[in-house]
C-alpha cells in the first residue's frame, strides 16, 4: 500500500466532515472518490495531503506514518496535490510555472529543469504558450497548467481534486488520455464529479456518503451497488 | 539581446553613469546623490520583502537603526574601527530579523502590517529609553578622526561618493542576482500566490523567514552605511516616519524592480528638497505623493515602463 | 501623599483617558468591523476636531462655554463630512482593497497633519473648559482616633473633567442604542455582515460606507473636543490617540464594539495608573510589546471571537 489512513476523522466545531475513515490505496492503482456534495471527500484529501489538520487518525505513507508532517513536507515526501479552485502563479509566464514546480526537487541544476518543463509542456501540448502569463490563459488551460506543474514533480501519488470541472468535452476526453498514459507506477487519487470520467480512467472506487465510506469497488461493482445508487447516483447527480 | 543581457546592461550602465557623475555634477547635487544611493540601499532591502515576497512592512526602520546603531554605538562608545563596526551592524540587524520575523510571520495582511509596527515602535522607544548611551533624539555624531577605513578618510566627499557607489553596487547587482536565483523565483511564487508554492513542496514559511533576515541585513547595511559616510545617529532614524520612507521609495519607483528602489529615493529626495524650500510643511509631498501613487500609478515608475514597453526590465 | 489616595487619582485620571480613549477606538473599530479596513489617518482627525473646536472657541470669542458648546457640536461634523470625502475620493476608488487602503491612508494623514501646520502653526493652543471648578477628593483612613474622613493635599480633580468622564459615557450607549435598535444601525450591521448580501437587498452599500467612514472620525474629533480643555490642541497630537485607539481595536478584538469598550476603559486605566508610577517610555515598551504579541499569538484579540 502506497497511502493507508486509519480512524481519519475531521470536526470542525462539532460537527463531523470525516468520521473515522479507513482507506487504503495499492501503488500504481488510480483510484476515484466520488459522493455527493459534503460528503467529505475534499476534506479526506486535505488531511491526505496537510492542508487540513486531522481531529484525530492516521495517514501512512510509503509505510511511513506522516500524519504530523507538514503539507510541504508531504509534497517533498512524493506526494503532488491539484486545487479544486484553479490555483497558479497568475502573475508569472506558464513556463515558469512549470520550472517553480520542476525547480523545488531538481534544484539548482537548471539543466534538468528546463527538460523537466521542456517535457511537461511538450506533452501536454501548451509550448506555443509557455511564454504567456498564466493569468492570461483561458480557465481550461489554466486547469492543464496546474495538472502540468504536478507532472513536473513527478509525483509518486498525484491527488487530483475535481480536475474536470468546468471543462469542455473536448478538453475532458485530453484529460481522460492524459491520466491513461501516465506512467503506470504513479498511484492516482482522484475526486471526480463527472461518472463519464471515473468510468473511464478509475481502476477502483471508493464512495465516501456523510464523512464515512459507503463502499469500495471495481467501477462495475459500484454500478449494481444498491446503496451507492440509492446515497448518490438516485440523486440524479450522474 | 537577451533579457539578461539586457538587464545587465541597465544595472552596469546605471552604475558607469553615477561612477562619472561625481565629476560632471556640481558639489551639492553629488552630496545628494551620495545620501540617495545609501538610501536605495535600504529601499532596496525593503523591495526584497514587499517587492518581490509581497510582505507589507511597517517597521523596517527597526532594522535601519538597528544597522545605524549597531555601528554607531561600537565605534562611539566601545572605540571599534569602521570595519569590525560595520560587521557589528550587520550581525546586529540579522539578529533583530531573525527574531522579529520568526514572531511576525505568524501573522499576515493587515495583522502583520500592524505587528511590524508595533515591533518598530518599541525599538524607538527603547533606544529613547536608553537615552543615556543613544542620546535619544538628539543622536550623536562620530568623530571625524574615527572615520578612516584602509587610509582613506570617509569624510571627503570623493571617498564617501565612491564608497557610497561601492555599497550601492554591492547591493544593486546581489538583488539582480538573488531574484534570478531559484530562491529569488520561489520568493515571487510566495508573493504571487502561498498557497500553491507550499503545495508544489516549499516550506514557505522559512523562505519568508530567510527574506525577512536577508531585507533586515540589507536594511541594517544601509543604516550602518548612513552613520559611518554622514557621522551621525539618532533615533529619529528609527520613527515610524523612516518606516514609511522606504515604502513610499518603492511604491513610486516600483514594487519588484530593481532599479526603482533607487528612481524612488531620487525622486523623493528633490521633489521633498525642493518643498522644503517653499514652506516647512514639506512633508505634505509624502502624503500627495502616497496617495497620489495608490490612485493613479500602482505600479509605480519602472513598474509602468515594464507593463508598457519593457517586459524584460528586472 | 499615601498609596491610596495616590491609586484614586490614577484612577480618576485614568478614568478621563479611558473616556475620550473609549469614544476614539470606537471610532476606529466602527470602521474597521463594517469596512474591514484600518484607517491610520485616524488621528489626524482626532487632532482635527481638536484644532477645529481651538478655531470655533475664538471665533465665537464671548462665554467659553458658548463657544465649548458650538464647537461640540460643528467640530465633529465638519471632520466626518471631510472623512466622508475622503472616502468617496480616494477609498472608493480603490475598492477598499486592504492594503493599498493602508497606504492611501497614510498618505491622508501627512496631507491633513501637514496642511494644518500650515494653516494653524506650530503652537498648541487652550481652549479655555465651559466650567472648571476644583473638587476636593475625601479619603478615608483608620487612624488612631477611629475612621477619620480627610482631604489630602494635592488630591483633587476638576468638575470638567468628571463631565468629560460621564459626557463620554452618554455618547457611547447612544451610539449603541443607535446601532441595536434604528433602521440605519440595522442597515450598518447588515453590512458588516455581508455587503454583497445587503447590496443585493437595495442597501446603498456605497454611501453606508461614507457614512460610517465619517461617523468613526466624528467620533474620534468628539473625543478630541472634549480633551481639547485639558490638553490644548497641537498640529502633531494625532499620534498617540492612534497608537493606543489600534492598541484598543487589537485587544478588544478587531470589529467587536462591547471589547473595544472594555478595553478602552482596561488601557485607559492602565496608562493613567502606569504613567503615576512608573517612567512613561518603559510603560509604553512594555505596552506595546505586549499588545504586538497579543496579535501574533491572538490574531482576533483577546475578546474577539475566534474564526476557526
Amino acid at each position: 500500500m502506497i497511502l493507508s489512513t486509519r480512524g481519519l476523522t475531521k470536526t470542525y466545531a462539532g460537527v463531523a466532515a470525516n468520521t473515522d475513515v479507513d482507506f487504503d490505496l495499492p501503488q500504481g492503482q488510480t483510484r476515484a472518490i466520488i459522493g455527493p456534495n459534503g460528503a467529505g471527500k475534499s476534506t479526506f484529501v486535505g488531511m491526505v495531503c496537510g492542508r487540513i489538520p486531522a481531529t484525530r487518525g492516521t495517514v501512512t505513507f510509503e509505510g511511513a506514518d506522516i500524519t504530523t508532517m507538514a503539507a510541504h513536507e508531504r509534497i517533498r515526501a512524493g506526494m503532488a496535490y491539484t486545487f479544486q479552485i484553479t490555483s497558479v502563479f497568475p502573475g508569472l509566464p506558464v513556463r515558469e510555472n512549470v520550472a517553480l514546480a520542476a525547480r523545488r526537487w531538481l534544484g539548482s541544476n537548471k539543466r534538468a529543469v528546463t527538460s523537466k518543463t521542456d517535457e511537461v509542456l511538450t506533452r501536454l501540448a501548451i509550448t506555443d504558450r509557455a511564454d504567456q502569463l498564466a493569468g492570461d490563459l483561458s480557465y481550461g488551460h489554466q486547469r492543464i497548467l496546474e495538472i502540468g506543474m504536478g507532472l513536473a514533480q513527478d509525483p509518486r501519488l498525484f491527488i487530483l481534486d475535481e480536475p474536470t470541472q468546468g471543462l469542455a468535452e473536448a478538453e475532458v476526453e485530453d484529460f481522460n488520455q492524459l491520466i491513461k498514459s501516465m506512467d503506470a507506477e504513479t498511484t492516482i487519487l482522484l475526486i471526480e464529479h463527472n461518472m463519464n470520467v471515473v468510468m473511464a480512467v478509475a481502476e477502483y472506487i471508493t464512495v465516501l456518503d456523510q464523512g464515512m465510506v459507503l463502499a469500495n469497488g471495481t467501477p462495475a461493482e459500484i454500478r449494481s451497488n444498491a446503496a451507492v445508487q440509492e446515497a448518490y447516483l438516485g440523486t440524479g447527480h450522474a | 539581446m537577451t533579457d539578461t543581457a539586457k538587464s545587465n546592461a541597465l544595472h552596469f550602465g546605471l552604475l558607469a553613469a553615477l561612477a562619472i557623475g561625481f565629476f560632471i555634477l556640481p558639489t551639492y547635487h553629488s552630496g545628494n546623490l551620495a545620501r540617495i544611493m545609501i538610501l536605495a540601499i535600504y529601499a532596496m532591502g525593503y523591495n526584497v520583502l514587499f517587492g518581490y515576497t509581497g510582505l507589507l512592512s511597517l517597521g523596517h526602520a527597526l532594522f535601519f537603526s538597528a544597522g545605524m546603531y549597531g555601528l554607531g554605538l561600537t565605534m562611539h562608545l566601545g572605540g571599534w574601527s569602521p570595519a569590525p563596526a560595520f560587521l557589528a551592524a550587520l550581525i546586529a540587524s540579522s539578529i533583530v530579523a531573525t527574531v522579529i520575523g520568526f514572531l511576525v510571520l505568524r501573522t499576515t495582511g493587515v495583522a502583520y502590517m500592524i505587528v511590524t509596527l508595533m515591533f518598530a515602535q518599541a525599538g524607538y522607544l527603547t533606544i529613547l529609553y536608553f537615552g543615556t548611551y543613544t542620546r535619544g533624539d538628539e543622536g550623536f555624531a562620530l568623530k571625524q578622526a574615527t572615520r578612516q577605513l584602509i587610509g582613506l578618510d570617509l569624510t571627503d566627499p570623493i571617498v564617501r561618493y565612491y564608497t557610497a557607489l561601492i555599497l550601492f553596487a554591492t547591493a544593486l547587482l546581489l538583488l539582480a542576482y538573488i531574484i534570478r536565483s531559484p530562491f529569488g523565483r520561489t520568493l515571487i511564487a510566495i508573493r504571487e500566490n502561498e498557497e500553491r508554492a507550499r503545495m508544489l513542496g516549499y516550506n514557505v514559511t522559512a523562505i519568508k523567514l530567510k527574506a525577512v533576515i536577508l531585507s533586515g541585513i540589507i536594511s541594517g547595511a544601509s543604516g550602518a552605511a548612513y552613520a559611518l559616510l554622514f557621522g551621525y545617529a539618532g533615533a529619529t532614524f528609527a520613527t515610524v516616519q523612516y518606516s514609511i520612507l522606504p515604502l513610499l521609495w518603492v511604491l513610486v519607483g516600483g514594487a519588484g524592480t530593481t532599479t526603482g528602489a533607487f528612481i524612488g529615493v531620487l525622486f523623493m529626495t528633490y521633489l521633498i528638497d525642493y518643498a522644503s524650500g517653499q514652506t516647512n510643511a514639506y512633508l505634505i509631498v509624502v502624503g500627495v505623493v502616497l496617495v497620489a501613487v495608490t490612485l493613479f500609478l500602482p505600479h509605480g515608475i519602472m513598474g509602468t515602463l515594464r507593463n508598457k514597453y519593457a517586459g524584460w526590465l528586472p | 501623599m499615601d498609596f491610596g489616595p495616590h491609586l484614586l487619582l490614577a484612577v480618576l485620571e485614568g478614568g478621563v483617558t479611558a473616556a475620550v480613549l473609549a469614544l476614539t477606538a470606537m471610532g476606529l473599530s466602527i470602521v474597521f468591523g463594517v469596512m474591514r479596513v484600518v484607517n491610520v489617518a485616524h488621528g489626524e482627525f482626532y487632532m482635527l476636531g481638536a484644532v477645529l473646536a481651538w478655531f470655533i472657541a475664538t471665533t465665537i470669542g464671548s462665554h467659553p462655554a458658548l463657544g465649548f458648546i458650538a464647537a461640540l457640536m460643528i467640530a465633529p461634523l465638519i471632520v466626518g463630512t471631510l472623512a466622508a470625502g475622503v472616502d468617496r475620493l480616494i477609498l472608493r476608488r480603490i475598492n477598499y482593497d486592504p492594503e493599498r487602503t493602508i497606504v492611501a491612508t497614510i498618505g491622508t494623514l501627512y496631507i491633513l497633519q501637514q496642511t494644518t501646520l500650515m494653516t494653524f502653526g506650530p503652537d498648541a493652543r487652550p481652549v479655555e473648559p465651559p466650567f472648571n471648578s476644583r473638587i476636593a477628593l475625601p479619603w478615608f483612613e483608620w487612624g488612631e482616633n477611629g475612621f477619620a474622613m480627610y482631604y489630602p493635599w494635592g488630591l483633587s480633580t476638576t468638575s470638567y473633567k468628571l463631565f468629560v468622564i460621564a459626557a463620554a459615557a452618554v455618547i457611547l450607549i447612544t451610539l449603541w442604542l443607535a446601532i441595536t435598535r434604528t433602521r440605519a444601525g440595522l442597515i450598518m450591521r447588515a453590512t458588516q455582515q455581508d455587503s454583497d448580501m445587503a447590496q443585493a437587498f437595495g442597501i446603498p452599500v456605497k454611501t453606508v460606507y461614507s457614512v460610517v467612514f465619517g461617523l468613526g472620525a466624528g467620533l474620534a474629533a468628539i473625543g478630541a473636543v472634549l480633551v481639547v480643555p485639558i490638553q490644548q490642541a497641537h498640529y502633531l497630537m494625532g499620534h498617540d490617540p492612534l497608537l493606543l485607539s489600534f492598541i484598543v481595536v487589537i485587544i478588544g478584538g478587531l470589529g467587536s464594539l462591547p471589547g473595544t469598550i472594555i478595553a478602552a476603559i482596561l488601557i485607559g486605566m492602565a496608562d493613567g495608573i502606569i504613567s503615576v508610577f512608573f517612567t512613561p517610555t518603559l510603560a509604553k515598551i512594555f505596552a506595546t510589546l505586549v499588545v504586538a504579541m497579543v496579535l501574533v499569538y491572538r490574531p482576533t484579540g483577546l475578546m474577539g471571537k475566534s474564526t476557526a
